[in-house]
C-alpha cells in the first residue's frame, strides 16, 4: 500500500502535468504488475462496489477517536471528507504497511464485504493501524468507493503508454471494460493491456460487447457564426437522454453507457430491437424514452424511472417506453470506420437505418438549414421539442476520443439553449465538501410571495451550489459569515442581502415544494450586487413560466 | 461576560475600567495595551500604547511614530488600581500574553499563542490565573502539529528537489512571523534565498532583536539564471498569481500554514504543496495551555469558539464564547478562516461586531 499512497501523495500534491505523468510512469514502472494492475484500475476511474456501509467506518473511526459524537461531527463539518477526518482524527501510528497494493486488495479489502458490521468494524480498525495517515486516508478512500485523484484517464494513459513505449490510442482502446465494477483486474489483464501490439496493428480484434471510446463535444460559448460556413457542419437536435453504443457483434446485441457500464438488460425492448441488425455494427446515440407517435422524447425524469430499476413492470415499460435514437456509425462489416469524415459515416448510417422496422431503433433526425440565423430559429424550439440544443458536428471530422480537438474549429461543439432564469435572494447557506469544506458553498434561495409595497415574504424555491468562482464563493462566505442570524446543525440562516441571477433547465408545479414549483438542475449564473433584495423576482414570475410561452433565447 | 468582570466588551474592543485600557481595541481609543504586531492586534488611531519591550520593533514597523511604552517581561505596571504585565506567548517577536490583576482576582488575556519554542520568538509560558481569555484557531481535534523540525525537513526536502530539477521554489507565507520562522529553519546551503520586500522589512526587525537569520535577496537584485532556479522565494500569500511572482517562469509553489492540514484548504489555494506550519497551538496544545493556567473559567475567542467552549464545559470548567473582532484581517497572520486573506468583491451592509456575530 506504501507505494500507491505515495503516488497518491505526489499527484495530490501537484498541479503539473509534467510532474504528474512522471510519477505515474515511475510508479507504473517500478512496482509489480500485480499492483499496476489494481493502481491502473483505481486511477483510470474503476469503482469497485462498496466494500463497506459508510455508516461502519463512521462509528469505528468515533470509537477509535475516543470523541463525543458532536465533537466527530464537527471535525467531519470541518474536513468536508469522512474518509480524511479519520486520517487526521487518528494519531500517526506504527507503520507495519507491508505488501503491495494487490496483496491489501486481496487479503485485507475485498473479503470485508459482506462480513457481519462489528466484523467489518473490528478488521478496519486493526488495519489502520498497519498505516500511516497518508496510507489510512487511500485505504478509507478505498473501501468506501470514493476514490478519486486529479488526473484524467488520458493522462493516466499517456502516463503508462510512455512508460512501457506503446501507442496511446491502443491502449484507450484496450482499457474499455477494464474498470468495470465488478473487475478483479490481474497480472495478466495488466500485461495484456500493454503488451506488444497485435498483428493487426492498433485496430486489435474487439470482444463481442466492446464499444469504442466515446467521443465527447465541447459546449459552444462563442458566436456560430466563427465556425466558418454552415454547410460544413451536421447539425441535428441536442437530445437529453443516456448517451450510449449499441454494440452488436457475434450474433449478440449489447447497449453500453458512456460511464462504460453494460446497460442492455435495463432497456429490453432496445436489445430487442437490435435484434434486426445483422452485424457487426456499432451505432453511437443516445437513450430515450419516447411514447409512439410522439412527436419528441419524454422528459428526462421519465427516463430516470428506468435507470434504477432492474426488474421492469410491463406498466413501466408501457408508460415509459425506451428506443436508441441512432446519430453515427463506428462499425460496420468493412470494419471500424472512425477515421472516415463524419458526412460519410452519416450517409452510411443513414442507409443502414432505412431498413428499421419498430420504435425502439430510430435515426436521429439531420437539421438542414442554408444559414446560422436558420439554425438560430430551429435552436429556439428546443423547449418546446423537449431537447436541450443542437449540435454540430464538422462534416470532415473523423470519430475522436474523450474530448480532443483535430481542427483549430473544432470537430463536435454542442450548441445548447439558454436556461431560464430569475433573480433570487440567498436566505440559507451550508458548508460544502471536498475542497469546499469549510466554505458556505451550498445555497438555498428564495423569491417573494408578492409584489413591492405590499406586505411579502421569501419563499425558499430551489438550492444550488454550482456557477461561482473561487474568488466568488469566498465572497460569499465571508458575507455569511457575518448576517448569519442562526444555526440549525450545519445550515445558517442569514439576514438577506445578496441577490443571484440562478438559471434552471425546466420547472414543474411539485405540491412536495414549499414554494409549489421544483425547477431542474439550478445553479448561479452570476451574483447581481447591482440589485438589492426589494428588486428580486417573485414567485409569480416563476409560476408564469410553466404556463405562459418559452422565452425565446439568442 | 457578566456584570462586575475585569475585562468587559465595548464596541470599542475588550476594555476593562478598573484600570481604564483597552486590549487589542479595533477601534480608536485613549489607551490601549497591544498583545502582539499583527494588524487585526494592533491597530493604529490610539493616543498611548502600551507592549512589552521585545514588541517594540514589531510595533515601530508597523504603525511608525506613535506614543509607545514598553515593559519588559513580567514587570508590573499599576494602571488606576490594576497591575498588568507581559509574558511571552510565542506567537511572534514579541507576542505576550497580558496579565490583568485587581484586588485578588487575575486574568489572564492570551492574544494569539503557541506552545511549541521556535526560536524566533520568545517561548510560551503558562500564567496562572483565574479568569483565561484564549484563542481557538484550530480549536478542533484534526489539528496536531507534526514537530517544526519535521516541517523543516519536508520544506527542505522540496526545495532541493526542485533545485536539482532547475526549478524555483516558492513558499507563500504570512509575512510578520511565519517568514522569519522559516528562514531560522530552512538549510541555506542548498541554494539562495529571495524575499519579498514586505518580508525583508520585517527580517531586519528581527535582526536587530538578536535574531540570527540566513542572508537572503531582494527580488529587484540580478540573480544568476542558475542561482534563480535554484532558490527559495518566500513571498506574502497575497502575491499568488501576480506579476511580482510571475518573474520566476518555471516554479513549483507552495504554502505554509495551520490550514494546509486540511486536503480541501490546501486544494483551493490551487498550491503543488501546503506544509503544515502554524504560530498558533493546535488542539492539544490548546488543550495544555488551558490547564496549566489553572482557571475556572475560559473566555474563547475567534477560530473554532462553538466547539471549543461545549468542549470545555464537558470537561468541568466555565467556559463562555467572547465575540471579538480578531482575525478580521488576516493578510499577515492565519487568523480567522482560510478564506478571510482574499479581498471580497461582493458586499454586504457591515454589522456592528459588538452586536454579536
Amino acid at each position: 500500500m506504501r507505494a500507491f499512497a505515495t503516488l497518491y501523495a505526489e499527484l495530490d500534491a501537484s498541479t503539473s502535468i509534467r510532474l504528474k505523468t512522471a510519477a505515474l510512469q515511475r510508479y507504473f514502472q517500478s512496482v509489480p504488475p500485480a499492483d499496476a494492475a489494481w493502481a491502473l484500475y483505481f486511477l483510470a476511474g474503476g469503482r469497485p462496489r462498496r466494500l463497506l456501509p459508510a455508516a461502519v467506518l463512521r462509528s469505528a473511526a468515533l470509537a477509535e477517536s475516543g470523541l463525543p459524537e458532536w465533537l466527530f461531527e464537527e471535525c467531519y463539518q470541518s474536513v468536508g471528507d469522512m474518509a480524511e477526518t479519520v486520517a487526521l482524527l487518528l494519531g500517526d501510528a506504527r507503520t507495519d504497511d507491508a505488501g503491495g497494493l494487490a496483496a491489501w486488495m486481496h487479503d485485507e479489502l475485498l473479503p470485508l464485504r459482506g462480513l457481519p458490521p462489528g466484523e467489518q468494524a473490528a478488521r478496519v480498525t486493526a488495519l489502520w493501524h498497519r498505516l500511516d495517515a497518508a496510507g489510512r486516508f487511500v485505504f478509507n478512500k478505498l473501501i468506501t468507493g470514493g476514490f478519486r485523484v486529479g488526473v484524467s484517464r488520458q493522462l493516466v494513459l499517456r502516463a503508462l503508454a510512455a512508460a512501457f513505449g506503446r501507442d496511446e490510442h491502443a491502449l484507450a482502446q484496450r482499457i474499455i471494460g477494464y474498470t468495470a465494477a465488478d473487475a478483479r483486474p490481474d497480472a495478466a489483464a495488466f500485461l495484456a493491456l500493454i503488451g506488444e501490439p497485435g498483428a493487426r496493428g492498433a485496430s486489435e480484434p474487439l470482444s463481442a460487447a466492446q464499444p469504442y471510446p466515446f467521443f465527447l463535444a465541447q459546449p459552444l460559448q462563442q458566436d456560430p457564426a466563427s465556425l466558418g460556413a454552415p454547410g460544413e457542419w451536421l447539425a441535428e437536435w441536442k437530445w437529453d437522454g443516456i448517451r450510449a453504443q449499441l454494440v452488436c457483434r457475434q450474433g449478440t446485441v449489447s447497449l453500453c453507457s458512456r460511464g462504460e457500464e453494460l446497460i442492455t438488460d435495463r432497456f429490453p425492448e432496445i436489445q430487442a430491437g437490435g435484434a434486426q441488425l445483422s452485424g457487426p455494427i456499432v451505432l453511437d446515440g443516445e437513450v430515450l424514452c419516447w411514447l409512439p407517435g410522439a412527436a419528441g422524447p419524454m422528459p428526462f425524469a421519465v427516463l430516470q424511472t428506468r435507470i434504477g430499476r432492474r426488474t421492469l413492470s410491463a406498466r413501466r415499460l408501457r408508460e415509459a417506453p425506451a428506443r436508441f435514437v441512432a446519430y453515427d456509425l463506428l462499425e460496420d462489416g468493412s470494419g471500424d470506420l472512425r477515421s472516415l469524415p463524419q458526412q460519410e459515416r452519416r450517409e452510411r448510417l443513414q442507409a443502414v437505418a432505412a431498413g428499421w422496422i419498430g420504435d425502439a431503433l430510430a435515426l436521429s433526425e439531420r437539421l438542414e438549414a442554408t444559414d446560422w440565423a436558420a439554425l438560430q430559429a430551429l435552436r429556439n424550439q428546443s423547449r418546446e421539442r423537449g431537447v436541450e440544443g443542437l449540435m454540430l458536428k464538422r462534416a470532415l471530422s473523423a470519430y475522436g476520443v474523450g474530448r480532443t480537438r483535430s481542427h483549430p474549429l473544432g470537430d463536435w461543439w454542442k450548441w445548447k439553449i439558454d436556461p431560464w432564469s430569475v433573480d433570487a435572494v440567498l436566505v440559507y447557506a451550508q458548508a460544502g465538501h471536498g475542497r469546499r469544506a469549510s466554505l458556505y458553498t451550498d445555497y438555498t434561495f428564495a423569491l417573494w410571495d408578492g409584489p413591492p409595497g405590499t406586505e411579502r415574504r421569501l419563499v425558499p424555491f430551489a438550492k444550488a451550489y454550482s456557477g461561482l468562482s473561487d474568488a466568488e464563493i469566498r465572497a460569499v462566505d465571508a458575507v455569511i459569515r457575518r448576517t448569519t442570524v442562526e444555526k440549525f446543525g450545519p445550515v445558517r440562516s442569514v439576514t438577506p442581502t445578496l441577490v443571484f441571477e440562478l438559471g434552471f433547465e425546466g420547472i414543474a408545479r411539485s405540491p412536495r415544494h414549499k414554494s409549489g414549483v421544483a425547477v431542474r438542475f439550478p445553479r448561479m449564473l452570476r451574483p447581481r450586487p447591482d440589485k438589492a433584495i426589494d428588486d428580486a423576482d417573485q414567485l409569480a414570475t416563476l409560476l408564469a413560466l410553466i404556463d405562459g410561452p418559452p422565452p425565446q433565447d439568442g | 461576560m457578566a456584570e462586575g468582570d475585569l475585562l468587559e466588551l465595548r464596541p470599542q474592543g475588550l476594555y476593562c475600567a478598573a484600570g481604564d485600557f483597552y486590549i487589542d481595541p479595533w477601534r480608536p481609543v485613549e489607551r490601549a495595551l497591544i498583545t502582539h504586531g499583527h494588524a487585526d492586534h494592533a491597530r493604529a488611531g490610539h493616543r498611548h500604547y502600551l507592549a512589552c519591550e521585545r514588541a517594540q520593533g514589531v510595533l515601530r514597523a508597523r504603525l511608525g511614530s506613535v506614543t509607545l511604552q514598553t515593559l519588559p517581561w513580567g514587570e508590573g505596571l499599576m494602571l488606576g488600581d490594576v497591575r498588568v504585565s507581559f509574558h511571552p506567548a510565542g506567537h511572534i517577536l514579541g507576542s505576550a500574553q497580558i496579565r490583568v490583576e485587581h484586588r485578588g482576582r487575575v486574568w489572564v488575556a492570551s492574544g494569539d499563542y503557541k506552545v511549541e519554542a521556535d526560536g524566533t520568538c520568545d517561548a510560551f509560558e503558562p500564567v496562572r490565573c483565574d479568569t483565561f481569555i484564549t484563542e481557538s484557531t484550530f480549536g478542533l481535534p484534526i489539528y496536531r502539529w507534526r514537530r517544526q523540525s519535521e516541517i523543516m525537513a519536508d520544506i527542505n526536502r522540496w526545495w532541493a528537489a526542485n533545485a536539482a530539477d532547475g526549478r524555483t521554489s516558492v513558499l507563500y507565507c504570512y509575512s510578520l512571523g511565519k517568514a522569519q520562522r522559516i528562514l531560522s529553519g530552512v538549510d541555506p546551503s542548498i541554494g539562495p534565498i529571495v524575499c519579498h520586500g514586505a518580508i525583508l522589512a520585517l527580517n531586519r526587525v528581527y535582526q536587530d532583536a538578536g535574531v540570527a537569520l540566513p542572508a537572503v535577496h531582494s527580488a529587484d537584485e540580478a540573480l544568476a539564471p542558475a542561482d534563480r532556479a535554484r532558490a527559495l522565494v518566500l513571498a506574502p500569500p497575497a502575491c499568488a498569481g501576480s506579476a511580482w511572482v510571475r518573474r520566476f517562469a518555471d516554479r513549483s509553489d507552495a504554502f505554509a500554514s495551520g490550514w494546509m492540514q486540511v486536503r480541501g484548504t490546501r486544494r483551493r489555494r490551487g498550491v503543488d504543496r501546503g506544509f503544515v506550519l502554524s504560530d498558533h497551538a493546535d488542539w492539544p496544545g490548546l488543550q495544555w495551555a488551558i490547564r496549566q493556567t489553572g482557571a475556572s473559567r475560559v473566555l474563547v475567542t475567534h477560530g473554532q469558539v462553538a466547539p471549543m467552549v461545549r468542549w470545555l464545559r464537558e470537561q468541568g470548567l466555565q467556559a463562555e464564547p467572547l465575540a471579538t473582532r480578531f482575525g478580521e484581517e488576516g493578510e499577515d497572520g492565519e487568523d480567522g478562516t482560510d478564506s478571510a486573506t482574499d479581498g471580497a468583491t461582493i458586499s454586504a451592509p457591515a454589522q456592528d461586531p459588538a452586536a454579536g456575530v
